[in-house]
């Protein structure tokens, strides 16, 4: 810092001023920065690079063999995923799972909500019975769920078969193309209603009562009172949930990999076991890149659109 | 507020009326069928588990076995080596909590009580990572850690699990900035840097808030299954969950063993729901009693 020439012109001074600053606070601070270096190396090493790393792999056609060539190709990989039949069918798959199981989730865990939301015998053992789904991995009870839905001797087909009689003696539903998706979505409604009871209790219990009062003086009745006031005073809590479960169907992957494999004919085929199979069983990671990419753009984008639609509706 | 509670005293005064039983009653009913659906693939699985067969139930309405019998924990113990898979989860999981809570708090610490140059550059940096799912790093990790030789290695396994910790300095943060500054002038005056003031004064302090990300956190690193399909290919390595997979798809509806390994999967983690349940499900209680 120690520059002592004559001619040090006005802006020369201030930028040296500035830098001598920086410098200084950065000494200052220096202990704060080896401080948090440990934190932040770990979440650099394998967070940060690896996001841009897979971002550099989706424009060349990658080779797993670090002495192999790996030529840059461009768009190519997003191409190729554009004019893939497999990855739009993987996409349908996915819009429709998703659909399903958020409306399924958010209309029964609100129901749920609602019936739980007040004085009740029993309440607690209700509300840790409907979240055990939430707090047991996917793994478990994706295996519940082959077992529960085995075709001949399941608990589901003897339900529906032996003591109702409406399905055939032996229904097949996790190896039919059009039964897996549809009994993948069940075990996934089933899963999350514990986690929107949550969510909609504590949105329910932060509508102040006084309006509910106020409006049963006026003589409304209870579809009044829950389409005026309760529907309307939840939007911000239905808006989370449709983001945060429009992510997690999106990037549904762990039931399909250890159910069906996608199958059968990539009838429960996801983005995510797509672009898995094309890592670990293709090696094509600059493709498999691609399509991450693709689900983590179409995933950015539908969060936004939802965030701007549900503010302006709440605007009337 | 008067109001409300004089209204709801005196409604409660007046007793139920007949239609308010046929409700009551009616709800009971409806919260016991959807809590029997809820609970009955859980008590398949239990029952499963105890079954002398281990693949098929007598009839899948006898819910609760005849005959129950330890052997398909023994065999999942053993045979199936969920006992070391079991053992890997442990310390994996554990490993990994301790890890990203001690380093989320320190990061947390100094976002909140350090104005230094480019702190609000990596704070909300980290933060737009949680926007981005993290299914989309399995990729790019492998490559990372398989030029690292971390594959196939328990290391990695923990690195990997504890480098997610955006949330916990989300939570830590707003949790730190809380702490009236007095508390932390006094060491300042003593002269002791942030390393000291971190560890006698913020930690100590911030136990309740730290209690929650090693529970979420705990949860989060025992049940994880897709870096660890991944990054693990030797049987002696799996976690409970892959182990679990991999048993199921090498030997097809084994149920009695694969449900014994399915129970002592879920056990760490329901035991810990429902010890700390106020922590998940949290302000729920307080305001349960409203009418």
């Amino acid at each position: 810092m120690e520059i002592s020439s004559l001619d040090r012109s006005h802006a020369g001074t201030r930028i040296e001023r500035r830098y001598g600053q920086k410098v200084r606070a950065f000494r200052r601070y220096l202990p704060v920065y080896l401080f948090i270096l440990p934190g932040m190396a770990l979440f650099g090493l394998w967070t940060l690079y690896p996001l841009l790393d897979a971002f550099v792999m989706s424009f060349f056609n990658w080779n797993p063999n670090p002495v192999a060539q790996s030529p840059f190709v461009g768009l190519q990989n997003y191409l190729e995923a554009f004019s893939d039949p497999v990855f739009w069918q993987a996409f349908r798959n996915v819009v429709f799972y998703t659909a399903v199981t958020v409306a399924g989730q958010i209309i029964l865990g609100l129901a749920v909500a609602l019936l739980l939301n007040r004085k009740l015998f029993a309440l607690g053992f209700f509300r840790v019975l409907y979240y055990l789904p939430v707090v047991t991995s996917w793994v478990v009870v994706s295996l519940v769920f082959a077992f529960l839905f085995s075709s001949s001797d399941g608990p589901v087909d003897w339900f529906l078969g032996d003591v109702l009689h409406l399905i055939p003696d032996t229904q097949s539903w996790l190896g039919s193309t059009t039964l897996a998706l549809p009994t993948l979505m069940i075990l996934g409604i089933w899963k999350g209603i514990g986690w929107n009871m949550v969510i909609f209790l504590a949105g329910l219990q932060s509508i102040p009562n006084e309006l509910y009062e106020a409006a049963r003086v006026d003589g409304a009745n209870r579809w009044t009172l829950f389409h005026a006031i309760t529907l309307p005073l939840l939007r911000p809590t239905i808006t989370f949930a449709v983001v945060i479960l429009t992510m997690g169907g999106f990037g549904s992957f762990i039931p399909m990999f250890v159910l069906t494999q996608g199958g059968p004919l990539h009838s429960t085929e996801t983005l995510l076991t797509y672009a898995f199979s094309n890592a670990f069983s293709s090696f094509d990671f600059g493709y498999a890149a691609a399509i991450t990419y693709i689900f983590a753009f179409v995933v950015f984008l539908l969060a936004l659109i939802q965030i701007r639609l549900m503010r302006r509706k709440i605007e009337y | 507020m008067y109001a409300t509670l004089e209204t709801a005293k005196a409604r409660s005064k007046q007793g139920l009326s007949p239609w308010m039983i046929v409700g009551r009653v009616l709800l009971y009913l409806v919260l016991m069928a959807g809590a029997l659906i809820m609970l009955s693939p859980f008590a398949y699985m239990l029952s499963m588990s105890f079954n002398p067969n281990g693949y098929t139930l007598p009839s899948p309405g006898d819910v609760i076995p005849a005959h129950p019998t330890l052997n398909n924990y023994i065999s999942a113990w053993t045979d199936a080596n969920f006992g070391q898979a079991f053992f890997n989860s442990v310390i994996v999981a554990c490993s990994a909590t301790a890890l990203t809570v001690l380093l989320s708090a320190s990061l947390a610490f100094a976002f909140a009580r350090y104005d230094f140059p480019g702190r609000n550059i990596l704070f909300y940096g980290m933060l737009a990572t949680m926007t981005v799912p993290g299914i989309v790093l399995i990729i790019p990790q492998f490559v990372l850690a398989s030029r690292l030789g971390l594959v196939n290695n328990r290391l990695g396994l923990i690195l990997v699990y504890a480098a997610g910790m955006a949330f916990g300095v989300y939570m830590l943060r707003g949790f730190f900035e809380e702490i009236p500054q007095e508390l932390f002038d006094a060491a300042a005056i003593d002269g002791s840097g942030i390393f000291r003031t971190f560890w006698s004064i913020a930690l100590p302090l911030a136990r309740p808030a730290l209690a929650a990300v090693i529970i979420f956190s705990f949860a989060a690193n025992w049940e994880e299954f897709t870096w660890a399909i991944v990054s693990t290919n030797d049987s002696s390595l799996y976690t409970l969950p892959v182990a679990i997979q991999q048993y199921y798809s090498a030997h097809g509806p084994a149920w009695g063993v694969i449900f014994a390994g399915s129970v002592l999967a879920m056990l760490p983690e329901v035991l810990v729901f429902l010890i700390f349940q106020r922590h998940f499900i949290s302000g729920i209680r307080a305001g349960g009693v409203r009418g």
